[in-house]
């Protein structure tokens, strides 16, 4: 079966800071794979790179087994939802129009009142009333635009959803609430997902596969349920947030 | 050997200078040539569009117009008190009027557009690039030079003539303000001298010089703004260097127009 997202030798170098060092990894269809690893190491860039965002230096990107460099931009990216770690919502648009911003756009664009009828409808599906539709994003709180966020990547219907931190700046509480939404609409709508975070309540409640990246590579990766008798050490002071272990607390 | 070390420093600390300035006209290029292809390619933001019109047109009405009219008086009595030297003080009407047309009228419009336009354009792209919004532009299947830049630059470019020469007219009368009330001229000879004196030439070149100025107010915001740095620093640096460019070019540009116009 081919992989939804298959990564091979990525590399990518800042400068001389070389981030990405021969990442391999995949990700197959409708599954939820969480990318762990600690700040600097690579897990944004390689998102970035997957969504041609940032160039790799070398390496190939396979999506649904298709080069990802090749081919009609707008196809490829249509495929594609995202929710950004602060949200990323456009300030000077409404909360709708920020959910229903592709559904307005592009060859296959909606009505506007039809473009809100699906927009108040995610909404809802990410447990917000219809009357925060007419609200700017400066209006709402950091757990409403995580929200929001996250109604504008489903909202028109992609079949790999990136996840960049989702919970990232709230509470333990709204933390939970958005993993037990990303965990929901996963398994609802059957997409992939691929997720990166530091927050192993997270990992628990999103996975069903976690790769580590750890200094521009895959460390280890394997299903959630095998991450804590994994034997690898980097693995092991990562998800128990130890000091002391082969990863330097200074990097 | 230590004053060779010095020379050998200061001349490759000069090198990497010139090197890094070319790299930038290069990237300031690169980007203007892209900019400039989006705009005969489809699709087209009209509500983008539309309201950088207003936004850089409209709003900047105020500060062009008080800049003319300040402007006009005082170069009313400059001409005024340097041409009571030998006897010229009939020449006030016709001097400020091409003084307004071809020079001032753009090129200080120019530069108060620069300080309000390019700023704000600088601050707002560089948020947006620091918060992820351009990024999240690119994931939405919405190409950010077409959404962004090519509204701006476009709405700046065709603004501007517009602005000046709206500027044109209130420095003039500015002119005819101090002339009239301040310097005892009559009205209809002051009013006839700046018609007769005037030539299609001069309103034409500055509305030309103003469209370029537009267009490079506009690029330079949205340049320093979409390459901006990290942080609330990297925001603050852009917006600087936005302004500080934008009004240098300016200033560049008008003499290579100008020269272009009315060397012959």
């Amino acid at each position: 079966m081919t992989a939804a997202i298959e990564l091979t030798d990525l590399h990518k170098a800042f400068g001389s800071n070389r981030v990405l060092r021969g990442v391999d990894l995949s990700i197959g269809k409708g599954e939820s794979m969480v990318i762990i690893g600690g700040s600097g190491t690579g897990k944004s860039v390689a998102l970035k790179c997957i969504l041609g965002l940032i160039k790799p230096d070398a390496g190939t990107i396979l999506v649904n087994g298709k080069d990802a460099t090749a081919g009609d931009r707008d196809a490829f990216l249509a495929q594609f939802g995202m929710l950004f770690q602060g949200g990323a919502l456009f300030d000077s648009l409404s909360v709708w129009q920020n959910v229903a911003f592709r559904l307005l756009r592009g060859a296959d664009k909606l009505s506007k009142s039809d473009a809100r009828d699906v927009a108040v409808e995610k909404l809802r599906r990410v447990g917000l009333k219809a009357e925060v539709a007419d609200l700017f994003p400066a209006e709402l709180s950091g757990g409403m635009q995580k929200r929001v966020g996250l109604a504008r990547a489903i909202a028109a219907e992609p079949q790999i959803i990136f996840f960049d931190e989702p919970t990232t700046g709230l509470d333990p509480i709204m933390s939970g609430v958005i993993n037990e939404l990303v965990r929901e609409i996963v398994v609802e709508m059957g997409v992939t997902a691929m997720t990166i975070t530091h927050d192993m309540s997270s990992v628990r409640a999103i996975a069903d596969k976690v790769a580590m990246i750890h200094e521009g590579v895959v460390q280890w990766t394997g299903p959630v349920g095998q991450m804590d008798d994994s034997g690898d050490p980097y693995l092991d002071q990562f998800i128990n947030a130890r000091a002391e272990g082969p990863i330097e607390a200074v990097r | 050997m230590t004053a060779l070390l010095w020379i050998d420093h200061f001349l490759a600390s000069i090198g990497r200078s010139v090197l890094a300035l070319l790299a930038s006209i290069g990237r300031i290029a690169v980007f203007a040539a892209l900019a400039v292809s989006h705009l005969a390619r489809l699709p087209f933001y009209a509500r983008e569009f539309g309201q950088q019109l207003l936004q850089i047109g409209y709003f900047s009405l105020p500060v062009v117009g008080l800049t003319a009219l300040f402007t006009g008086g005082a170069l009313a009595l400059q001409i005024y008190s340097g041409g009571a030297r030998f006897n010229a003080e009939a020449v006030v009407p016709s001097v400020v009027a091409i003084a307004m047309v071809r020079e001032l009228g753009p090129v200080l419009g120019g530069l108060m557009v620069a300080g309000r336009v390019s700023s704000s354009i600088a601050a707002e792209l560089g948020t947006m690039r620091v918060t992820e919004q351009i990024d999240a532009l690119t994931t939405l299947s919405t190409n950010p030079m077409k959404y962004l830049v090519v509204p701006r630059v476009l709405a700046a470019t065709l603004a501007m003539p517009i602005l000046a020469f709206i500027g044109d007219v209130i420095g003039i009368m500015g002119g005819f303000l101090v002339g009239t009330q301040r310097l005892q001229f009559n009205a209809a000879t002051y009013i006839n001298n700046t018609w007769d004196f005037l030539e299609f030439e001069d309103i034409f070149s500055g509305l030309v010089k103003a469209a370029v100025f537009g267009f490079i107010v506009a690029l330079m915001g949205c340049y320093h703004g979409y390459h901006s740095g990290r942080g609330a620093q990297g925001v603050g640096r852009a917006t600087t260097n936005a302004v500080v460019s934008a009004s240098v070019l300016i200033l560049a540009s008008n003499y290579l127009l100008t020269e272009l116009f009315f060397s012959s």
